[in-house]
């Protein structure tokens, strides 16, 4: 890790969604983030990947605030966001800029893009109607929109996809903020914009040296678009490392299926069946006791694994992994 | 009788057009495909490109506002275009050619459970009992990996992966020489889809079945494909050996298609295909891809035909005019 400090850490972070029958009848508790620690450094790019419903959304949403942590801390430039307030929490929000999951529920359908474009300016006080358009118009070049004359009066119905995408990533970029959490970014496009997309979303990141957090189920791509990944499993980071060292050298059994599961195109794919881990990811309600990947894993210790939850390893430095396999007192 | 080296389906100069208020949308146009028997054809192409409006012809589910209808299909040597409704309805529809349609898993009925609804086509199409419909639906949840308990359970109680496999199960249930899939993964998470395509490749061997899958996931398609055909603005460009397709693609789009899927051990990213594809309503009149084509030259203001290359391959590009002379 680098000695400056990190621009946001998750310390011990969970968020539990209580469940609730009639209204009112407690059931229990989803825990969709359950115990998550990690430093994200200024202009750095991550990607979550996981599957669906392991937690990747509550915790973006989480980071941005929008859930409050059941345990556990966002500190954000060294403030602690559980105890910022109402003029400071604004200005947090405009700190990190969000591209949620679902593009074609991001866009108000009855605003144009001139206006969906000039209400964030107008709630942080940009008052001047000249700065907001020039605002405007530089965030639409800088997503590539460049027929802005065009474009601005359109409604999202006139946009395709793609189009309509990099409208939701000049919005998140609008108020120029330190950070970037994009939500499943690509996932709802067509496959031939989604690499044009991704792209976009990179080289901004670096020209802008903002922190981008981005989640994502497509590790295929991961690799040009991340300095390190954290794979997740039902609400836990179970393996986290720098790109390379995650792809060519993976750790976890979890991470190694998720691996193994990916076809690189070739014909030669159609003759064998993929190894797959059987069964799917446990209820995030009752979650098996030890590591939450025993019922699935190959590799799983009887007596150890399905009693004790594994902490998390480093096998080498900087590359993390929970599980029981990497324990240096073992055996 | 038919003979063994005739392909399962024919299907030749296929036009499906709608009625739109801007005019006719010819969403399949001129579609020319070979499925052999125990073969898997792909079919490849981006969104919009008319690949479920393809299955929709094939399967003969057409809406309302259909303005053209028209091409030759034929089935292990049956004409089907010559077949009335009815008589479709009857022998070929969900029988002999079924089909998972696009998002299928998001449409099973909510209030009813998913044994009965599996249990449909043969209850409906075949007139069986119950008692006998229901066996053969465990035995098809045994194939495509759901628990037999699951006979009794409700769409909402199952994962999405466990809708899928349920809607597998449905186009399955009669046994169909021919089953076409329309994105039958792309929902689903990179475990369920190893895991479904795993299942497809076991029914491929075990049953001798035909596929036709739908997508524009060329990785995901690779586990499945002995054949693939891309399609551009309703019109198939290529049509090639997977192999081929794969590893030595033909046509200018295939290549650019090809270098934009994303390898998971390769260092450069992935290109990708500038530009958007034509309007269907009033195409261009040359070749559809002379937009987006880095290799257009003079020839290309006129429509390619399909050229016949070496290795069954058919490729609607000027570029392999030479190709055609060579053989014929
Ligand atoms: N507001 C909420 N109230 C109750 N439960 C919730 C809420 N939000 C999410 N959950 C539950 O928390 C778990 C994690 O959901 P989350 O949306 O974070 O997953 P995800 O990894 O983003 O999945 P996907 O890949 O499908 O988007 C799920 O079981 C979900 O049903
Ligand atoms: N019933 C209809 N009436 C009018 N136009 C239609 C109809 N169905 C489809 N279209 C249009 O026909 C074209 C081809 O649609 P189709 O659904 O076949 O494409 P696709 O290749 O399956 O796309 P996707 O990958 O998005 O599923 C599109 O432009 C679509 O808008
Ligand atoms: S801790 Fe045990 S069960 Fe969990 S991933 Fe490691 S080997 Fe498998
Ligand atoms: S016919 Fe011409 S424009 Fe069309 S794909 Fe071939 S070279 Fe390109
Ligand atoms: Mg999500
Ligand atoms: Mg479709």
């Amino acid at each position: 890790m680098t000695a400056e400090e990190p621009l946001l850490q998750a310390t011990n972070l969970h968020t539990w969604f209580e469940l609730r029958q009639w209204g009112f009848l407690r059931v229990g508790s989803v825990r969709a983030v359950d115990g998550v620690n990690f430093e994200l450094g200024r202009g750095e790019s991550v990607a979550f990947v996981g599957e669906s419903g392991c937690g990747k959304s509550s915790l973006a949403r989480t980071l941005l605030g929008l859930h409050k942590p059941t345990h556990g801390d966002v500190i954000f430039e060294g403030e602690h966001l559980s105890e910022l307030k109402g003029e400071a929490r604004r200005q947090y929000l405009a700190r990190v800029g969000y591209v949620q999951q679902d593009p074609f529920g991001a866009l108000p359908p009855f605003m144009d893009v001139r206006r969906l474009l000039s209400e964030p300016l107008i709630i942080h006080g940009v008052t001047d109607r000249d700065e907001r358009e020039r605002r405007i118009r530089k965030v639409l070049e800088e997503v590539r929109l460049t027929q802005v004359d065009e474009i601005l009066p359109k409604f999202p119905h006139m946009l395709s996809g793609g189009q309509q995408q990099r409208v939701v990533i000049a919005r998140a970029l609008l108020l120029e903020p330190a950070m970037l959490i994009a939500d499943e970014p690509v996932s709802m496009l067509d496959a031939s914009v989604r690499v044009e997309i991704l792209n976009l979303l990179r080289r901004i990141q670096q020209e802008r040296e903002l922190t981008l957090a981005f989640i994502t189920h497509d590790l295929s791509t991961v690799r040009h678009y991340a300095d390190r990944i954290f794979v997740m499993y039902a609400g836990r980071v179970v393996e986290q490392a720098p790109v390379e060292r995650l792809l060519d050298n993976p750790q976890h059994p979890y991470t190694c299926a998720l691996l193994a599961a990916i076809a690189d195109v070739d014909a030669d794919n159609a003759l064998e069946e993929r190894a797959v881990p059987d069964g799917e990811p446990p209820s995030l309600l009752h979650p098996p006791e030890g590591c939450r990947f025993h019922p699935r894993c190959p590799q799983a210790m009887a007596g150890l694994c399905d009693r004790q939850d594994p902490p998390l390893f480093e096998p080498e430095a900087g590359h993390y992994s929970a599980c029981w396999l990497q324990d240096p007192e073992r055996g | 009788m038919t003979d063994a080296r005739e392909p399962l389906l024919q299907v030749r100069n296929l036009q499906l057009h709608y009625r739109t208020r801007r005019g006719t949308a010819r969403a399949v146009d001129g579609v020319d495909l070979d499925v052999g028997r125990n073969e898997a054809l792909v079919v490849l192409g981006e969104s919009g490109s008319g690949k479920s409006s393809l299955a929709k012809a094939l399967m003969r589910l057409l809406p309302r506002n259909l303005a053209r209808f028209s091409g030759g299909v034929t089935l292990g040597g049956d004409d089907l275009m010559a077949m009335d409704d009815e008589h479709f309805r009857r022998e070929v529809q969900w029988n002999r050619v079924s089909m998972v349609m696009q998002a299928a898993m998001n449409a099973l009925n909510p209030v009813v459970r998913v044994g009965e609804q599996v249990a449909e086509p043969l209850r409906v199409h075949r007139g069986w009992s119950k008692d006998a419909a229901m066996e053969r639906v465990v035995e098809t949840f045994a194939t495509v990996g759901v628990s037999r308990d699951f006979v009794t359970r409700y769409p909402f109680e199952l994962s999405g992966g466990m809708r899928q496999r349920v809607v597998l199960a449905m186009a399955l249930v009669t046994e169909p020489d021919l089953v076409i899939l329309d994105e039958p993964t792309s929902a689903l998470d990179v475990l369920t889809q190893a895991s479904i395509m795993n299942v497809l490749k076991r029914i491929k061997r075990e049953q001798g079945t035909s596929f036709i899958l739908i997508t524009h996931d060329v990785a995901t398609s690779s586990e499945l494909a002995d054949r693939v055909a891309l399609m551009y603005a309703g019109q198939i460009v290529e049509q090639s050996d997977a192999r081929d397709f794969f590893h030595d693609p033909a046509h200018p789009y295939s290549k650019l298609l090809m270098d934009s899927v994303p390898r998971l051990h390769q260092s450069e990213p992935p290109g990708y295909i500038p530009g958007e594809p034509p309007d269907l309503i009033e195409p261009p009149t040359g070749c559809r891809f002379a937009d987006r084509c880095p290799s257009r030259f003079g020839r290309c203001s006129e429509d390619p035909p399909a050229f016949e290359l070496d290795g069954d391959r058919r490729v609607r590009c000027w570029l392999h005019e030479e190709g055609t002379d060579h053989d014929g």
